[in-house]
């Protein structure tokens, strides 16, 4: 029903739009085709004139409205040590091309009106400058060459690996229809090899469970890092392409099935510290849920977010995860707290774990390999 | 003076100084126009497929458009009740207990994808190019017809052929293809990580196959027709930069098309017959897949090796009209014509050697995209020269506001506000926040699919009576500009800020995140505008087809004054364009203005008064 109305005032519009316009070409006929022009001319030609300060005010306040949600401004300086680099390449740029935006726009609509047509005037017969057009391919080309120099020292830091030895902590996110998938190493600081054949339900990573590295690899349902500290993630999928995305960081990377990539950073506010930011400004002052009054406000309900930021099919968009920034005592405290993998879901399960039957001869044995093993040892050393 | 441009005079020196080519003492051609069949759908003649490209993109646009009007109503309204939709969309709008209707994600992500494949294809590549390439090459160049009218036909049929597969498969039970326009495997590979990755891939695949052929056939004819079929004096410099632009614009397609029908053909190996070159190591539905050891960015590469130059396709030929429309109505030369076919040329070049800046944060070596990066970045450089070039002409102009001249500005404008987004996008280091954001969505709307849709409606209003021979309502055309420019940007230029706040393109629905979940009122508004878009285009629809029959008839042979050849054509087009002989050319095609002259057109031979002018 409400289609119907639509499609007819769609129709009354339509038959209307035909008949304004055939009644302008009438009028147009009878005043004369030059008059008609001339006036048709300085009316779009005043209208070009009025949509330039509309134009560029619009713009510019609704950039100053949206500032303060803006990654790089107000509040929302870069959590992460490398994003601060960044935002400053983002803020040279945008001065840069703010410019050339305004002086072109200006100068394409101001003489959109200035030169507006006229049948006493003749137009000056300028083919070309070379002097001018010289200058104006020299001048982006030296800009360009100041942004990618910048840009590329930058990048090339940002997207370095680690250094080999270098003290860092390494953790893993594996992205899967849809989730995101978080693996620490546990207390040997190491992750331990997988294989995707090995995947189940019982264990997601496909990990391998001889690799005692694996052993105290745990998975938690958040990021949690101690701030201050450099990480580097793992990113690898288990299915389609996704990609680690955590925007407050100026972290993105594909996540591709088959060749771990990696992203390093280090964290530079807590999750706690960025709340408070938030509070100095009124936007967050607002109900995190409209609807709910008695919930938190904005800045009290905000935390990282991890999400997915290439297209993985129909749940894509649903791949959340909190990333926490803590203290360092608070990291170490919720550490504690978490369970191996291969302790809560695997060990002494048969079938599923490789030592079981090791692990019920395990207490009678137990002397005796200590023994074979202190053996092996000696042995290593004569030799 | 004005005797030297009258019509009669015109007339006289295509007699005198035309080139007898005896074209219309054989009369082989003429069984080719002797029906309907033949003259309006398997028509030979360039001028009926031009007409055929157009209003066949004006049909795939409208579709397209429809679509986006269809995922924007998720995003702005997501908490509405959408089961009215149920009558069309069927069970893609589910209903929950209460019988509320919502687009379901598969639904979504399909239209998403269709929109963009439709929209970058089969508009703004067949129904641009297509369209004036054909119009336009031999009528500017003084030929009978393109070098090859057989395959120029098959190039058109292949495409239509091409949509067709394309229009079925929005029917399919599992769904049309869901992956995102660039198809990124394995997700377009694995039915089993997405429906639409079943038959819907299928077609998608082939239709895109259909379409490269199409391309191909096309670009072979429209490049031998320009190095081969120019009238006697048509040197290389003396084209108008039209033809330039479609010159280069079909070089660039025969070099990277054949790239993307490889790419999809590997990609159906892999569906199909069990390969592994974009596959590896994947573990899906609990299994863990036999085939191993591929590279899925290896299908990133061959596809932005196409992708990156397609943009280009699509942008030239919509900068060449829109230079030549400028010129025409500012009565001035263009500015810098040679510069202009120089940063075309060096625009085509570099966009061989940029396609991995798509690819930053995929995994590629990021040593590799220092490279990708420098000449990324150089190639803001002809694209500046070409703006400034455009303002240049209107400076001191005598400018005719009429609606191609407004969307010709409206193109420059477009062009400026994407392109300067596109120097944060190819700074890798910028583009490690904006990647996959509403920022990149904001970038090439803008610089492409505005600007493009822009250069098409100038060419449009520009042309039409060479297409139809009457005019297109002058005041509906403004009300068009004005109402699309202004909503246009609406859609378009807060998508900038949802961009730099992180919010990644492709989401079905932002509230799952806080982060993104803060736009509610700016998402609403960008659907509300896109409506106003929509409806403008209505404007247009209405104005072309209402035009084709109770237009304003074209009463001067050459109604804006240009030097061209196309307006030395009888305004009753006829089967070999010209009753008979050939024109031949004379000099450039930019002589506004010149010497107290309000134009010199391009067969008119050099006068005493005239100057000496290099350009
Ligand atoms: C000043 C020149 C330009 C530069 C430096 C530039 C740079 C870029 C970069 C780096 C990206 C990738 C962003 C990302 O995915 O993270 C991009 C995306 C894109 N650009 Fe440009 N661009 C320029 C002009 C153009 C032009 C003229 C067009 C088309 C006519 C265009 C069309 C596109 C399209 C369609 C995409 C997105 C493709 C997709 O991911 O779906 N760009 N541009
Ligand atoms: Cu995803
Ligand atoms: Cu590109």
């Amino acid at each position: 029903m409400v289609l119907v109305i639509v499609i007819l005032c769609l129709v009354v519009l339509g038959i209307i739009l035909v008949q304004i316009g055939k009644i302008s070409e009438l009028a147009g006929s009878i005043r004369g085709e030059e008059d008609v022009e001339r006036q048709g001319n300085s009316t779009q030609s005043k209208l070009m004139l009025l949509f330039l300060p509309l134009f560029l005010i619009g713009c510019i306040a609704s950039g100053l409205y949206y500032k303060n949600y803006m990654l790089g401004y107000g509040p929302h300086e870069s959590a992460s040590e490398h994003g601060l680099a960044l935002d400053s390449i983002f803020h040279t740029t945008f001065v840069v091309t703010g410019v050339v935006f305004l002086l072109t726009q200006i100068a394409l609509f101001y003489f959109a009106w200035k030169y507006k047509f006229d049948r006493k005037k003749r137009a000056s017969f300028i083919s070309h400058d070379n002097t001018l057009e010289i200058v104006w391919t020299a001048i982006p080309a030296i800009t360009m060459a100041f942004l990618v120099i910048n840009g590329l020292v930058a990048w090339n830091e940002v997207m370095a690996d680690v250094d080999e030895g270098e003290e860092v902590m390494e953790i893993e996110a594996m992205g899967q229809q849809f989730a995101w998938l978080l693996r620490y190493p546990g207390a040997d600081g190491k992750l331990g090899e997988r294989d995707y054949r090995a995947i189940s339900s019982t264990n997601p990573f496909g990990q391998v469970w001889e690799d005692r590295a694996n052993l105290d690899d745990f998975h938690p349902s958040e990021i949690v890092l101690p701030v201050g500290k450099k990480v580097r993630v793992r990113i690898t999928a288990k299915d389609v392409l996704h990609n680690f995305d955590i925007p407050h960081f100026r972290v993105k990377m594909d996540a591709v099935p088959g060749m771990p990539t990696y992203f390093v950073f280090t964290p530079t506010i807590t999750t706690e510290e960025y709340r408070q930011r938030l509070k100095e400004y009124p936007e967050y002052h607002e109900l995190e849920d409209p609807t709910d009054p008695a919930g938190p406000k904005m800045w009290e309900a905000f935390d990282y977010e991890l999400a997915c930021a290439e297209l993985c099919g129909k749940g894509h968009y649903s791949m959340r995860r909190v990333v926490k920034i803590v203290e360092e005592e608070e990291y170490l405290a919720w550490l504690e707290k978490q369970n191996a993998h291969y302790t809560s879901q695997i060990k002494g399960k048969e079938g599923l774990d490789p030592y079981y039957s090791a692990s019920i001869v395990k207490e009678e044995t137990q002397a005796l390999v200590t023994e074979t093993e202190n053996e092996k040892h000696s042995e290593d050393h004569s030799h | 003076m004005t005797e030297l441009t009258s019509n009669a005079t015109e007339e006289k020196l295509v007699q005198e100084l035309g080139y007898d080519d005896h074209f219309h003492e054989h009369h082989d051609g003429d069984k080719f126009q002797s029906n309907f069949i033949t003259t309006y759908v398997f028509s030979l003649d360039h001028k009926v497929i031009a007409r055929q490209f157009l209003i066949t993109g004006i049909f795939w646009a409208f579709i397209a458009g429809l679509m986006s009007l269809v995922f924007r109503l998720q995003l702005g309204f997501p908490e509405e009740d959408m089961a009215w939709l149920r009558p069309f969309l069927g069970k893609w709008v589910t209903l929950s207990e209460e019988g509320v209707g919502a687009i379901s994600p598969e639904f979504y992500y399909a239209m998403v994808t269709m929109h963009g494949t439709i929209l970058v294809f089969f508009v703004l590549t067949a129904g641009l190019s297509g369209t004036f390439s054909n119009l336009l090459i031999p009528l500017q160049l003084g030929a009978r017809d393109m070098a090859s009218p057989l395959l120029n036909m098959l190039s058109y049929w292949f495409f239509f052929l091409g949509g067709l597969i394309m229009f079925l498969s929005l029917f399919l039970s599992t769904g049309p293809f869901s992956g995102g326009w660039t198809a990124y495997p394995p997700l377009s590979i694995l039915p089993q990580a997405s429906s639409g990755s079943g038959a819907g891939m299928t077609m998608w695949s082939l239709s895109l196959v259909m379409f490269v052929v199409s391309v191909l056939l096309g670009g072979i004819n429209y490049i031998s027709t320009i190095l081969n079929l120019r009238t006697k004096g048509m040197t290389l410099w003396r084209m108008p930069l039209t033809i330039w632009t479609f010159f280069i614009t079909a070089i660039v397609g025969l070099l990277s098309f054949p790239v993307l029908a490889s790419a999809v053909f590997l990609v159906f190996f892999d569906r199909s017959l069990g390969t592994s070159f974009f596959l590896n190591e994947i573990n899906i539905g609990g299994e863990a897949l036999a085939q191993s050891g591929g590279s899925p960015i290896l299908f990133q590469h061959l596809f932005w090796f196409l992708g990156h130059p397609e943009v280009y396709i699509i942008i030239l030929p919509a900068m060449g009209m829109v230079s030549e429309v400028l010129s025409v109505n500012s009565r001035k030369p263009i500015f810098g014509y040679k510069a202009m076919v120089f940063s075309v040329v060096a625009i085509a070049f570099l966009s061989f050697i940029v396609w991995a800046h798509h690819m930053f944060m995929s995994g590629v070596n990021p040593f590799i995209s220092n490279f990708f990066v420098v000449f990324t970045l150089i190639i803001a450089v002809p694209s500046a020269v070409k703006v400034f070039n455009w303002i240049a002409t209107l400076y001191k102009g005598n400018v005719r506001l009429n609606a191609a001249s407004m969307f010709s500005i409206g193109f420059v404008s477009m062009f400026i506000s994407g392109g300067l987004t596109g120097i944060f996008l190819g700074n890798s280091a910028i583009d490690i926040q904006m990647h996959d954001t509403y920022f990149v969505v904001a970038h090439f709307h803008i610089v492409m699919g505005v600007a493009a849709f822009f250069g098409m409606f100038a060419g449009i209003y520009h042309w039409y009576p060479k297409m139809f021979g009457r005019h297109m309502n002058k005041l509906l055309g403004n009300i068009h500009f004005w109402g699309t420019m202004i909503s246009a940007y609406a859609v378009f230029w807060p998508m900038h800020y949802l961009g730099i706040a992180g919010v990644p393109r492709r989401y079905y629905s932002f509230d799952v995140f806080q982060t993104f979940d803060h736009f509610d009122d700016m998402n609403k508004f960008i659907t509300i505008a896109a409506f106003a878009v929509f409806l403008f285009q209505l404007v247009f629809v209405l104005n072309f087809f209402y035009s084709i029959w109770f237009g304003k008839k074209q009463t001067k042979k050459n109604p804006y004054g240009a030097t061209t050849l196309e307006w030395t054509t009888p305004i009753e087009a006829i089967h070999g364009n010209w009753p008979g002989k050939i024109p031949t050319v004379q000099r450039w095609a930019y002589d506004y203005s010149k010497d107290g002259t309000d134009y010199l057109p391009q067969h008119l031979p050099k006068q005493d008064f005239e100057s000496d002018e290099v350009h």
